[in-house]
């Protein structure tokens, strides 16, 4: 007998909110996904899995509105050549896309996908989203299989020359958006994906990767300034051997923003480091939720997330590392960290290790401060104001994520987006 | 230069009196050294100079050039040409040694009103000053004090100290930590500051670092006094009797 959900009012609501797009060879994927919507519910207060993070405005029938941001400054990464794929408010914008066209790479807008005929693209849409559900339910994301009414297929076939650049544009107060993205990168190609904008009032992102033996995926996010949007992001990323998986975050503001990474190593010798820097004022709530499994011999991950929160915001970190039976020589490392500015603000971590493997190395942290009194004297008496010295120390702090990125160039502009931050709030 | 006037010092969390009436006065190019046996107030003095938190002067002066130490911001003292070398130099992850450097020495000419150092003149001033200290390029690239042994560190401080180009140094055992070769290169560091403009102030435990920087005046600091003033000599005098007679003597 079927148990009621407790929160089955709510999903009901948000679905009849919804249509489901006429999405022909995807139609069968996405009435997977509502079922497992409808099976799970939407997340509410009492979920386990969001005890830190209240998800009723990311699964009320209605998005919150959400003001649209102006400002001068030229968008992340406009220094840099790369192929721009356009969406405003969750629509795919010809116009202001580049075409789709790159060495090394076939990019299809999803809607195209059954008319050409892409098989890897069919067998993969829902795919690693519905693998995803075990062990902890990921009700949003299955709604985004469901429901996504644009994105992009991107099979990477070779080492394209430049980044392909997501680019999410929020113009209108009242946007909810539903995107889903699949990328499959096959044997020893590389790519590096960018991520950038507020992308509309709520965001529900969802991208599934499937990187094939010796292939390698950079991913360089940034979440747009517009301070009252929210976001419900999905990662699901299965590795091959000697796959290589690198993701990096950036956030400067949001009221909320929920960013998941599910990442499931199934080759042996894969490498994935998933890390993420955000930097919060106010009503800000951030939470990074990781679920990394280990499948498969001699494999490494790493988790590096710092969090720097002033004036009552919420940082949350919820961070599993699952190393299943004959998964030796795992190496696994996790850490995460807050940087407190004042006694207002609070950082919620629940680091997990959970291991059926033997001959393992794993270790994780997790720790709380403010600013080292001692750091500070030692500046501020050579000379450097206070504000500059605390302004030093707060990067220092944010470096070890930054350092993730193995692009130097790439690096640089996250750094001085956060250098920008902190002079805005002098 | 640096005048002292019967400083009285308290921790701020404790009633416990930690400097009872110090007076001392530093003339422009001179160094004296403080020697004292553990817990006379040596370090206190050089962190309430600095302005380092935790402690409440409660009676008192100290002035540089005539600006009253007391009443300025730790960054501010040093822009007025205080440096303090630590005894126990502090380890900043994250932040690259050359960096910090460049951020203080050009932070210190702004707050004095002077145009500040383009990346090649200071690269150019940087690179000659750490030669003369040993300190190679690495060790420059490297976050502050992260990973450097006791004699980097005392050498990095150095190192700093030759950058800022402050009037009055202040140096807390510098030698702590040092072995005979690192000592000598610390204070020929040192020396070759020496300046007629420029004064410092030696806080030691050992006579063997005044044989490298030699001392105008000697002060022999007790139970947060100074309590007897000499020349060189009266360092001689403690290395070889302790500070025994010396104490028994003054009370």
């Amino acid at each position: 007998m079927a148990l009621p959900q407790p929160n089955q009012t709510a999903t009901e609501e948000r679905l009849t909110s919804l249509t489901m797009p006429d999405a022909g060879c995807t139609r069968k994927a996405r009435e997977a996904a509502l079922s497992r919507v409808r099976e799970m519910g939407l997340p509410g207060r009492r979920d386990e899995y969001w005890k830190y993070t209240r998800p009723d405005t990311l699964v009320s029938a209605e998005a919150p509105p959400a003001a649209v941001f102006h400002n001068d400054e030229p968008m992340l990464f406009s220094e840099f050549d790369r192929l721009k794929i356009v969406f405003v408010d969750g629509v795919f914008s010809p116009d202001a896309s580049d075409e789709l066209e790159l060495e090394g790479v076939k990019i299809d807008r999803l809607e195209d996908i059954c008319c050409k005929d892409i098989h890897w693209a069919k067998e993969l849409y829902g795919v690693l989203e519905a693998r995803g559900q075990k062990p902890v339910q990921r009700p949003l994301a299955a709604l985004n299989t469901a429901f996504a009414t644009d994105g992009v297929a991107i099979h990477v076939t070779g080492k394209p020359s430049k980044p392909i650049s997501l680019i999410y544009r929020h113009e209108s107060e009242t946007s909810d958006a539903i995107l889903h993205h699949i990328v499959r990168v096959e044997t020893d190609a590389e790519v590096t994906i960018l991520e950038n904008g507020p992308a509309a009032s709520r965001f529900n992102k969802c991208m599934e990767i499937d990187i094939a033996d010796g292939g390698t995926l950079h991913h360089i996010r940034a979440q747009g300034r517009d301070h009252q949007r929210r976001a419900a992001t999905h990662m699901f990323t299965r590795m091959g051997s000697e796959a290589v998986y690198k993701s990096f975050t950036l956030t400067v503001n949001g009221v909320l923003t929920r960013n998941e990474q599910v990442v499931e190593l199934t080759g042996d010798d894969a490498v994935a480091h998933v890390s993420g820097a955000c930097v919060g004022d106010g009503d800000f709530h951030h939470d990074d939720t990781v679920f990394i499994t280990h499948d498969a011999v001699n494999c490494e991950s790493r988790q590096v997330f710092k969090k720097v929160l002033r004036n009552g915001a919420t940082g949350v970190f919820q961070g599993k590392i699952l190393v299943k039976e004959g998964a030796q020589k795992t190496d696994g490392y996790q850490i995460s960290q807050s940087l407190l500015l004042d006694d207002d603000s609070q950082f919620l971590a629940k680091p997990e290790l959970e291991i059926y493997a033997d001959d393992v190395a794993c270790s994780h942290g997790s720790t709380s401060g403010a600013i080292d009194e001692t750091a500070l004297f030692y500046l501020r008496s050579r000379g450097v104001p206070t504000e500059d010295a605390t302004d030093m120390l707060t990067l220092a702090f944010l470096a070890e994520a930054v350092e993730e990125i193995e692009d130097e160039d790439l690096a640089d502009v996250i750094v001085s987006r956060l250098k920008d931050w902190l002079a805005r709030r002098r | 230069m640096l005048e002292i006037n019967n400083l009285h010092v308290k921790l701020e969390e404790e009633e416990k009196e930690i400097l009872k009436g110090v007076d001392l006065k530093v003339e422009a190019g001179k160094v004296h050294a403080i020697m004292g046996p553990n817990g006379s107030g040596k370090s206190t003095l050089s962190y309430v100079l600095s302005g380092r938190d935790g402690y409440e002067v409660t009676q008192g002066s100290a002035t540089l050039d005539g600006n009253d130490l007391l009443e300025l911001e730790p960054e501010e003292r040093a822009a007025a040409g205080l440096f303090l070398a630590f005894q126990y130099p502090v380890e900043i992850p994250g932040v690259g040694n050359m960096t910090f450097l460049r951020t203080a020495v050009n932070a210190q000419r702004k707050a004095r009103g002077e145009e500040e150092l383009s990346a090649a003149e200071f690269l150019k001033d940087i690179r000659a000053k750490a030669k003369a200290l040993k300190i190679d390029a690495d060790m420059l690239k490297r976050p502050v004090n992260v990973g450097f042994s006791g004699g980097e560190k005392k050498r990095n401080e150095i190192l700093q100290m030759a950058m800022l180009e402050p009037k009055m140094c202040i140096l807390d055992e510098t030698d702590s930590g040092l072995d005979v070769d690192a000592m000598k290169l610390v204070s020929e560091g040192v020396n070759a500051l020496r300046d007629e403009g420029r004064s410092f102030l030696v806080i030691t435990h050992y006579q063997r670092l005044l044989d490298h920087i030699k001392p105008d005046v000697v002060h022999i600091m007790a139970d947060g006094q100074i309590v007897k003033s000499g020349g060189p000599e009266l360092a001689l005098e403690v290395e070889h009797n302790g500070y025994g007679d010396i104490l028994a003597e003054v009370n």
